[in-house]
């Protein structure tokens, strides 16, 4: 049995009694939203607050809309289930709607929003345990803590960002609207980070997160996720990959891009894939028809394995979730360029099942 | 501490619960409802599964004082909602799962009707994938799991009228287990 530490709990029923309540509260204050993160995390005793304020009675922060200048923008109190079931999500943005359709199981994506996706504290081994569990190691930098137990002598914490639609997120260009008691602010999901496993999110105290807007995508936008898991369903990634694929009408690559995750406290970017991929030409019949081997022998098929190539030298799973790092390690050009053959396809999600 | 008003399987109650509590903890500790299991109490395993709004969510990660108004429905409920809808005993999954065994210690049941009743109710003709993919959020650690998707493919079929087709390596299907017959020989009967 694992008890929440005492709490009173606020259920505001609009955004700004919901920020006033914070504000007032102060950092003893918390959000919760479907609290499939928060909960654990107090059961755990990662943090202790005396005010839980529920956002589950607001309404206007559920919701997908297409605004008239095209972008996409999804409440953050949206479902994952619902956000994964979106005709207009798996449309416009597959990738989205793929990596929501992974995260957890059934019943955690239907409790679970994006926004408290999107926000998903950093996880690690040593970290998402009892307080008791905890203990017996003389806790770590993250909490209560002087070392760390993934990097020997590590001066930061390398907890992992471990939520599944950063990654197709940052591919889609998306930004956040938030606000709080200094008024409303937009910021690009690029820019939010930081690489700090302790907190690695550029998000103020009493600060809402009201909706994830995705920019307008062109015609020949495709995306996919490729997840690596023990299970195929409930766990988080061990490696969280998003492939993005925008083909011109000359069926060329106009730009590319591959988000990675579950490696340090922030997803990473390749480098250099859009520059690789750029002006190689799309054999829509060789797609469809080619397995993966011979495909890979085409001019997209050696693009996409030097991507595979570079994937492999930047990204550096750690000993900070479960899994063998080796492994995982091994897995980086593996599933990117199983993503990237999906999003050219049109197909995904890329998972063991 | 305050009071929650909750409607739990058709009944509007009044709990006196304190905020910090669980629903989980508010349905076990405080109305007796103990069909709701408390397994890991994280959100791994699914045995606390419960339906809010007929949907499954997990009462040990669900505030009680968040689901105010809303329909809970705990494997408690599950008869009496059959039998106010006209049917006779058990809920059709509730049956199956008795009549092909889905079970070893019974932990995982509760959790596991009620997400395969979710299922079924919003999709009374699932595929072998749908079903599994609806049940994964639920684990099992005593059957193996395939005399729970037989169950569930029982409930399918007789709420369509079809026998189920008997498994190449069964001696009948559960369904008719009494009737042991040309599957004797080992061969496939259907
Ligand atoms: C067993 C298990 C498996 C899981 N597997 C996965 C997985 O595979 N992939 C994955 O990505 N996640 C996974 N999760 C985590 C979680 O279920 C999801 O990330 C979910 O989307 C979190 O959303 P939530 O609404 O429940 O967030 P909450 O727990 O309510 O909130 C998460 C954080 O965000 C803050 N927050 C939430 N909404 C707002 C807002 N609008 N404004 C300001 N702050 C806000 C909260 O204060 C909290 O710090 C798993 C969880 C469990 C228990
Ligand atoms: S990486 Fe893990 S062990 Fe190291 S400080 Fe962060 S949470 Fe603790
Ligand atoms: S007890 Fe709720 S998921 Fe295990
Ligand atoms: S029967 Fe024992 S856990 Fe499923």
């Amino acid at each position: 049995m694992l008890r929440l530490p005492k709490f009173e709990v606020a259920t505001p029923k609009s955004v700004g009694e919901a920020i006033a309540l914070l504000a007032e509260a102060g950092p003893s204050a918390v959000v919760l939203a479907g609290g499939t993160d928060l909960l654990p995390n107090l059961k755990h005793e990662l943090a202790t607050p005396e005010l839980v304020v529920s956002l589950g009675a607001i309404r206007e922060l559920a919701g997908i809309r297409l605004a008239d200048d095209g972008t996409l923008a999804i409440g953050a109190m949206t479902t994952l289930e619902t956000v994964a079931s979106s005709e207009l999500v798996r449309a416009r943005a597959p990738a989205l709607a793929q990596a929501a359709s992974l995260v957890a199981g059934p019943q955690l994506r239907t409790m679970g929003t994006l926004g408290g996706n999107v926000l998903l504290d950093t996880r690690c081994q040593w970290i998402n345990q009892s307080y008791f569990w905890r203990s017996a190691l003389g806790f770590c930098l993250k909490k209560d803590g002087t070392k760390c137990h993934v990097v020997e002598g590590g001066k930061k914490c390398v907890a992992a960002a471990s939520n599944d639609t950063a990654p197709a997120l940052m591919t889609l260009g998306a930004s956040l609207a938030l606000e709080g008691p200094s008024g409303k602010r937009s910021v690009a999901l690029d820019d939010f980070w930081v690489a700090d496993g302790i907190y690695n999110k550029k998000l103020a105290h009493a600060e809402l997160l009201v909706e994830v807007r995705i920019p307008p995508l062109p015609q020949g936008h495709r995306g996919a996720y490729g997840k690596l898991r023990e299970r195929a369903s409930i766990d988080f990634p061990l490696l969280g990959i998003a492939a993005r694929l925008d083909v011109g009408t000359d069926q060329r690559v106009a730009h590319a891009d591959v988000v990675v995750t579950a490696l340090a406290a922030q997803p990473r970017r390749v480098k250099l894939v859009a520059e690789t991929l750029r002006g190689v030409p799309i054999d829509e019949h060789e797609l469809a028809h080619a397995e993966n081997a011979t495909l890979e022998t085409s001019a997209f098929g050696r693009a996409v394995r030097s991507i595979a190539e570079l994937a492999e030298k930047q990204c550096h799973p750690l000993p900070n979730v479960p899994g063998d790092a080796d492994w995982r390690q091994a897995m980086v050009p593996v599933f990117v360029r199983r993503t990237l053959l999906a999003a050219a396809r049109r197909a995904g999600p890329v998972h063991a099942d | 501490m305050g009071v929650l008003h909750l409607k739990i399987n058709g009944d509007d109650l009044e709990v006196a619960a304190p905020g910090h509590w669980t629903l989980l903890e508010v349905l076990r500790y405080r109305l007796g409802l103990t069909g709701s299991k408390q397994g890991c109490d994280k959100g791994d395993c699914g045995a606390c599964t419960v339906l809010l709004d007929g949907k499954p969510v997990l009462a040990c990660l669900t505030l009680a004082a968040t689901v105010q108004g809303r329909h809970v429905t705990t494997i408690e409920g599950l008869l009496p909602a059959h039998v106010a809808a006209g049917g006779k005993g058990a809920d059709p999954v509730q049956d199956a799962f008795d009549r092909c065994g889905a079970l070893q210690c019974g932990f995982c049941q509760s959790g596991m009707m009620l997400s395969a009743r979710a299922l079924l109710n919003r999709n009374p003709q699932p595929s072998d994938a749908e079903i599994k993919d609806a049940l994964s959020g639920n684990l099992c650690r005593c059957t193996g799991y395939t005399q729970i998707l037989q169950a569930v493919e029982l409930a399918i079929c007789e709420a369509a009228g079809r026998t189920p087709t008997p498994r190449s390596w069964e001696r009948a299907s559960c369904a008719d287990s009494g009737a042991a017959s040309a599957s004797d020989s080992g061969e496939r009967s259907a």
